[in-house]
């Protein structure tokens, strides 16, 4: 069931240079919510006939959403001067999410504000490390959540200025070496620029373990209803607000 | 009480308020937040008999009071509409007779994907909606609407093809719409449809690339409304048709606009993006309008302006 909540807005902060948490009461969306889902927003401080934003759930519990996002264009910057007490309207839960289970370990791999889905993931499986990167430290977002989860972190940044020096899936094929020279399950979950999402697909594929990629494209209706959010897969043009955004590596051609 | 409903060239809708084609998925992808009781008619997205691609990636761009999209009308074909999203449209509970928006690459195709429909015989079918003016499909749509001459011949096709009302989409950017509104009542065409977007583009100034994966698009949404009026009240004289009006229509008093420019019904298109709900807040506030009108039927309201 898919809701449109009047919701009242309990935290819209600031928690890095650029980057917020936006957090609603929309009771009825956060109790269905699934992992790597996303809710569609109308802005109130832009104009009535606005399109609405597509967020990544971050977390949902409580009877609460919250979305991370980063203050970025004319949508996310007017998002940002909402105040605590106002209201937005949001639709919600929409596409297709994560699983929430996982064989063995779930290796989730995010850049930038695609660890948002991982956070809310992280909360359902048992078993997971978090595979992080960033051009600098400054990108390494919401460590601090996945920490307090006791999620194991490993950081990757370009410059070197936190963690491992270079690509995030440098360290991700060393833990992937470990567990396959154990003989351990493990699974791949990822959200993040098209690069990234690629490297894991392929990852995926190479290593005949199960990979679960959630695509950010721009979005009109977030209903399946317009087909503006096309990605390329075995079935042709497919919608990621519907038949997405998270799909199967096997499903997916880049 | 308000009665609402119209005749819309032989299609009886319990409401004036209908969907836009293309806006509104095959019916039931808003099936949670809409309230089809509110709804006279749902026009789906275009369909042809065989399956299309659409564009390349990106497929919109918003721009101040409208948007452009360019997503190029892709869809699964015929057979699989009427197969599998009819059948998932028709377990909404009591939902409003279904327009057909279709369009080919050809006058055969159209008249093949009008035969196909009929020859369904589906019940919750009410009418085809031919649209000769998509401006983001090279192959087929715009390039039967800009001349009378071949609109004529394309609707008559398809008039042949079919005993459904028959609805025509015009394209807007015509130096007069009489002689196609015409050529389309000639052609045997029960009622129009306008408007289509607008051919419009969006540039990226950083790279300097046009922003659409297909270059150009077709604006639609609130910007384009007093486009809209006119090109109603223009048709609306021209001739006897009733005429489904759209674009951007936001509100009862845009609905209600175009209405008193000669509409017979309205369709909601971009402003179901933004709020799902808009189609029922028309609708109330058509009523109500009525009401304080002195209206006893909405269907008094068609060209019901008062010009000296």
């Amino acid at each position: 069931m898919k809701y449109n909540e009047h919701a009242r807005v309990v935290e819209n902060r600031e928690f890095a240079a650029g980057y917020r948490f936006l957090t609603v009461e929309a009771p009825r969306q956060a109790a269905e919510m699934v992992p790597g889902q996303f809710v569609h927003v109308r802005i109130p401080t832009l104009e009535p006939s606005a399109l609405r934003r597509p967020f990544s759930v971050f977390d949902a519990e409580d009877g609460k959403v919250t979305v991370l996002y980063k203050s970025v264009g004319r949508g996310t910057q007017a998002l940002s001067r909402v105040a605590v007490g106002e209201y937005v309207d949001i639709e919600g839960p929409l596409g297709r999410g994560f699983p929430v289970k996982c064989e063995g370990t779930a290796l989730l791999v995010g850049g930038g504000f695609g660890v948002a889905p991982l956070h809310f993931l992280a909360k359902k499986l048992p078993k997971r490390i978090l595979f992080v990167g960033g051009r600098t430290q400054s990108d390494l977002l919401a460590l601090d959540k996945f920490a307090s989860l006791g999620v194991e972190c490993k950081v990757s940044t370009n410059d070197g200025s936190a963690g491992y020096k270079g690509f995030v899936v440098g360290p991700l094929d060393e833990t992937i070496a470990e567990l396959e020279a154990k003989g351990e399950k493990f699974e791949l979950f990822t959200c993040g620029p098209d690069g990234l999402l690629k490297a894991v697909t392929e990852r995926a594929l190479a290593h005949g373990v199960p990979g679960w990629i959630s695509v950010d494209r721009h979005m009109i209706c977030g209903m399946g209803a317009c087909f503006a959010c096309i990605q390329k897969t075995v079935r042709g043009n497919s919608r990621c607000c519907i038949e997405g955004p998270v799909f199967k590596a096997e499903e997916l051609v880049w | 009480m308000v009665n609402m409903a119209v005749d819309l060239g032989g299609l009886m809708l319990r409401t004036p308020v209908a969907t836009a084609s293309g806006t509104f998925g095959y019916g039931y992808e808003f099936g949670d937040l809409v309230d089809y009781s509110k709804l006279g008619a749902v026009t789906v997205k275009g369909v042809r008999m065989s399956e299309w691609p659409g564009n390349a990636m990106l497929r919109h761009a918003e721009v101040p009071g409208g948007l452009v999209n360019a997503i190029g009308l892709q869809g699964k074909g015929v057979k699989h509409f009427l197969s599998v999203d009819l059948f998932l449209y028709s377990r909404i509970p009591d939902p409003p007779p279904v327009i057909v928006n279709i369009w080919g690459g050809s006058e055969d195709e159209y008249a093949e994907t009008a035969a196909a429909i009929e020859a369904a015989n589906k019940p919750l079918i009410g009418a085809i909606e031919m649209n000769v003016s998509c401006p983001n499909v090279k192959a087929g749509g715009h390039t039967f609407g800009q001349d009378p001459e071949v609109l004529h011949s394309v609707v008559a096709k398809v008039r042949r093809a079919t005993k459904l009302p028959l609805i025509v989409k015009l394209a807007p950017n015509v130096p007069a719409i009489a002689p196609y509104a015409q050529a389309c009542e000639a052609a045997g065409a029960d009622a129009l449809s306008l408007i289509n977007t607008i051919p419009a583009m969006v540039i990226d100034i950083v790279r300097r690339v046009p922003v659409l994966g297909n270059r150009t698009g077709g604006l639609s949404g609130r910007c384009v409304h007093p486009v809209a009026v006119k090109l109603v009240y223009d048709a609306h004289r021209a001739t006897k048709l009733p005429i489904l009006a759209m674009g951007g229509v936001y509100e009862a008093k845009d609905a209600i606009e175009l209405m008193l420019a000669g509409a017979t019904a309205v369709a909601i298109g971009t402003a179901t993006f933004s709020d799902p709900g808009t189609a029922a807040r028309v609708c109330d506030g058509i009523a109500a309008y009525c009401e304080r009108q002195g209206f006893a039927s909405v269907s008094q309201l068609t060209g019901a302006l008062c010009e000296s």
